[in-house]
């Protein structure tokens, strides 16, 4: 990466616990403020994250979200052990969800998630492997 | 208020069903949760929501409804389109919110 | 318009956050689905919705929402109402459903958060 991490800390994130969903965003929001980042950039990396979360408890066993503060630039990683996205470009699609309808319910699973996040990012990278996980990139210029 | 006119004052986007826009509209609802537009809405209701997806016709044909106004530039699919002909439900967009379509309904309904 | 003028037009009942009734409210967001709030609400704007689950006070303390309006008569529950107080985001519950509350605001001049305060 070139840059040495002023902050770094890495959040589990349990599979099917919609109860949780969300803590880990607001950690990593009040965690930005406390290292002096303006508000704009707090929501971006919170609704990142958000998103983030909510796709591993939704559908994957177990996964963490990774956040890297370096002096140019904010990096989060969410990783998880589940299917992985079968097809990313249909993922990224606004509308286009797999949920089912008890998260629907719930008042997810609209089909936004990666969209956001792609709105939220200045990079945005996804890696998948069918049967094991997903891996998402997410970098925020901060300079 | 007639939904012909609801269409012109908003400058909503007919996507089906244009022969269906003589219909009285009763009121609005707006709301995303499909259990909850079932249970709560009435017939002659215009509904005003995000969601795209095919169920949507069922819901609007069950509860009878005037019509289904998709917000916020989303574009219904189109098996979510060619249902809708079947029953003759109109499917009208906007880039406009859920807020500001109910906000402009209201106000006509309350004139 | 302050917060306390919206409970009246709404007939609500402040379910917390009774010392932020000064708050000034301009914008407005209307959904039930968490990932359009997160996609649309702007800053300092109303969540107008009928979730009442506790990811929506975590929602509305990411984007910095000025308030919660639960609408549909429904009243959250206690781990909402906790979390909401812990946040500091003020909720205020209606018995009107989520068309007539947006109307009612609307016609009293809230606007959409979607569009700029200022345009006609």
């Amino acid at each position: 990466m070139g840059y040495t991490a002023e902050y770094e800390n890495s959040f589990p994130i349990e599979g099917g616990n919609f109860d949780e969903a969300g803590v880990v965003s607001l950690r990593v929001k009040s965690i930005l403020k406390e290292l002096g980042f303006p508000g704009d950039i707090q929501r971006r990396a919170a609704i990142a994250t958000y998103e983030s979360e909510l796709n591993i408890i939704s559908y994957a066993r177990s996964g963490h979200v990774r956040l890297r503060v370096g002096p140019h630039q904010i990096r989060i990683d969410a990783e998880d052990q589940g299917p992985g996205i079968e097809d990313i470009e249909l993922a990224m699609k606004d509308g286009y969800s797999t949920a089912s309808d008890r998260i629907r319910e719930m008042g997810f699973g609209a089909g936004m998630g990666l969209s956001n996040i792609k709105r939220c990012s200045d990079t945005f990278e996804i890696t998948s492997e069918r049967d094991k996980g997903a891996h998402l990139k997410m970098l925020i210029d901060t300079q | 208020m007639i939904l012909a006119s609801l269409v012109e004052q908003l400058n909503l986007t007919v996507r089906c069903c244009g022969e269906r826009l003589d219909q009285n509209v009763t009121g609005g609802y707006v709301g995303d949760l499909l259990s909850d537009v079932i249970a709560h809405s009435d017939r002659g209701n215009v509904w005003i929501t995000r969601q795209s997806h095919h169920n949507i016709v069922a819901v609007a044909e069950l509860k009878e409804h005037a019509g289904i106004i998709v917000v916020l530039g989303r574009n219904p699919e189109d098996e979510t389109v060619r249902r809708a002909e079947e029953v003759g439900i109109p499917i009208l967009t906007t880039e406009l919110s859920g807020f500001e379509v109910a906000g402009k309904l209201y106000e006509f309904l309350h004139r | 318009m302050k917060l306390s003028r919206l409970v009246e037009i709404l007939e609500g009942t402040v379910i917390t956050g009774e010392n932020h009734l000064d708050t000034e409210v301009n914008t407005a967001f209307s959904a039930d689905l968490m990932s359009d709030v997160l996609a649309f609400a702007k800053p300092k704007s109303l969540i107008l919705t009928g979730l009442t689950n506790p990811q929506v006070v975590r929602t509305a303390s990411i984007l910095d929402s000025a308030a919660i309006v639960i609408v549909r008569g429904k009243i959250p529950p206690a781990e909402t109402v906790k979390l909401a107080k812990e946040l500091n985001i003020p909720i205020v519950s209606t018995k009107y459903i989520l068309f007539e509350t947006s109307g009612r605001l609307y016609v009293n001049g809230m606007v959409g958060c979607v569009q700029k305060i200022g345009d006609s």
